[in-house]
């Protein structure tokens, strides 16, 4: 009996409980992000959770837009990651295919090297120097380059774990068709793959779009992206402690993922969860 | 995740249904791997390669020409105290971070784990900080944990969060794994739901009481889950730059220099050889210490 009435208490403190504990560890950095952004530079000089005593908030963001080139940024960003993302998809997802339909000795052998930049940290100082000798040092190629070499072997690990679990059937009845091998891929494995590759598409694009350490040793000063024109107005920020611009440049930064996740909130969820556990 | 298992089930499978080497050679051609291994060898491995050759050269922006200098790096690196403390520092950061950020996420799984309105709404708040901006992330608590900040006007003291040569490396690691915590709950959330619902009505037959079934029946078939989540936060961490930097910068007294400060820091300097070195030291350090995590954790998966 005593039991039965533990468990109904904690059925109705349950929500509070969940409640207080969103507002208290997201609602209050949360908070402090924007009333700090709309707040005059005097009274951000010692940032805190006070409201501003007038809102500065679309005067900052204007500043910041000017300041922190979030228009070239966003730019930057897009023409790196959109080509990165793409690309790692479609060239893992065609090793990934034959890798999980071709079991050989030599088959094995290159799986287990091509997952194993999932544990495996980059070389992220020699790669510098490697780019610098075939040219492509400070471009958009050579860091498009080095986030596929980096999130290449997640995506072949995710894509060949998938195809093993879906019958070939398909892929056969349109070979006995007479349909070419890149015909096959295209029109019928690469549909199937969706559900993996939303997964996949969610975590290389999460990773790339924050990436600041990478892009500051590849493209670090030649081309603007949003989180290293962040490091940038945020180092100079800190300097002249100008706390309202550096959050101002934080919620324009976010705003595009806000409304990304707002718009698929319920697809990324799923996305992220039906991948990881099986 | 990070299984084995379906490459040891299909292979027998195919030996036997499928051994048509000649029409597989036609149908699923090997040059399809040919542009995916053609970036993995020059943007991935090639770098790897060179880390080896260019750790034990004199590298630098000072100089246009390169010349071997043997072990001389790493003694250099080793004789101030560099190396080791650089070496202390990520191990340290790696465990807490994958401490923390593994009890919030499953702390968290447990307690939003019914679906309702409330829950779900709180489990979208707890993603935010997953896809912010980890250098956002930094900037925010570097703000909130002044010594005159929000967070010690609300508590009413004047405590130097981030200034502090012992504990400012659990705080650091507090947040990154603040950043990642809605990550892990995710992944928990979907591990408890595969749990099936007769073998937990089984147990409460039997009479075990909720907090006995929750640890010796559902804990135990969280293994999965829990392998994946430990993994990427050690592995994760130890690859960390972004939070750390942006909090502390590697400060107090380099009390939270993790590897990858110390080499963006050095990098800056010009002083590559350096820099290549110590990444040279983060790869053996990863390597080392990822297989031997993997497999004991996965050890403990087969138990089950």
């Amino acid at each position: 009996m005593n039991r039965l009435s533990d468990a109904s208490v904690w059925r109705r403190l349950q929500p509070v409980v969940a409640l207080v504990l969103v507002a208290a560890s997201i609602g209050i950095p949360l908070w402090l992000v924007l009333v700090t952004a709309a707040k005059s530079q005097g009274e951000a000089l010692q940032p805190d959770l006070s409201l501003p005593s007038k809102w500065h908030l679309l005067e900052n963001l204007g500043q910041v837009w000017g300041d922190g080139k979030v228009l070239q940024a966003t730019l930057g960003s897009l023409l790196v990651v959109v080509p990165s993302v793409v690309g790692v998809l479609l060239f893992g997802s065609m090793a990934a295919w034959i890798l999980a339909r071709r079991a050989s000795r030599l088959n094995a052998v290159l799986y287990a090297l091509a997952i194993s930049g999932i544990v495996l940290p980059p070389a992220v100082v020699t790669v510098v120097l490697l780019l610098r000798q075939l040219g492509l040092a400070g471009t958009a190629v050579g860091m498009i380059g080095v986030y596929m070499g980096i999130y290449m072997s997640t995506v072949i690990f995710f894509v060949t774990g998938f195809v093993r679990t879906i019958p070939d059937s398909l892929e056969e009845a349109a070979q006995l068709d007479g349909a070419s091998p890149l015909r096959v891929f295209w029109l019928v494995v690469l549909p199937l793959l969706r559900p993996v590759l939303a997964t996949a598409t969610i975590l290389v694009c999460l990773y790339v779009w924050n990436d600041v350490f990478y892009a500051f040793f590849v493209i670090g000063g030649r081309l603007d992206t949003l989180p290293l024109n962040l490091f940038r107005v945020a180092s100079a920020g800190l300097y002249l402690n100008n706390w309202h611009l550096i959050f101002a440049y934080v919620i324009l930064m976010s705003l595009p993922l806000v409304v990304v996740f707002a718009v698929a909130q319920r697809k990324i969820i799923s996305g992220i969860t039906s991948g990881a556990v099986k | 995740m990070l299984t084995t298992t379906p490459a040891r089930q299909s292979m027998p499978r195919r030996t036997t249904t499928r051994g048509r080497p000649v029409v597989r050679r036609r149908t699923h051609p090997m040059w399809f791997m040919a542009p995916a291994f053609a970036i993995l060898l020059v943007f991935f491995f090639l770098p790897t390669l060179f880390n080896f050759v260019y750790a034990f050269t004199d590298w630098s922006g000072f100089k246009s020409t390169i010349r071997p200098v043997g072990l001389e790096n790493f003694t250099d690196l080793a004789s101030n105290g560099t190396l080791f403390r650089s070496l202390r520092v990520t191990v340290v950061y790696a465990v807490l971070v994958a401490v923390f950020q593994n009890a919030f996420g499953f702390g968290l799984a447990v307690l939003l784990e019914r679906d309702t309105l409330v829950n779900r709404v709180a489990r979208v708040f707890f993603l935010i900080p997953v896809l912010m901006s980890a250098l956002a992330v930094g900037y925010i608590f570097q703000a909130l944990l002044k010594p005159t900040g929000g967070l010690n006007r609300l508590l009413g003291i004047d405590y130097a969060w981030l200034g502090d040569t012992t504990w400012t490396i659990v705080v650091v690691a507090l947040i990154h794994a603040w950043k990642w915590m809605g990550l892990s709950m995710l992944i928990y959330l979907a591990g408890l739901k595969t749990i099936p619902e007769d073998i937990v009505e089984a147990a409460h037959i039997d009479g075990a009481s909720r907090w006995r079934t929750f640890w010796t029946v559902r804990f135990p078939l969280l293994a999965p889950a829990i392998t994946f989540n430990v993994a990427t936060a050690l592995l994760g961490s130890m690859n960390g730059f972004d939070v750390a930097q942006a909090t502390t910068g590697g400060g107090p007294a380099r009390t939270t220099e993790i590897l990858n400060i110390f080499i963006y820091r050095t990098f800056g300097q010009g002083l590559f050889a350096q820099a290549t070195t110590m990444s040279l030291v983060l790869f053996l350090l990863v390597a080392l210490m990822a297989f031997p995590v993997i497999y004991v954790l996965r050890k403990r998966e087969e138990v089950l």
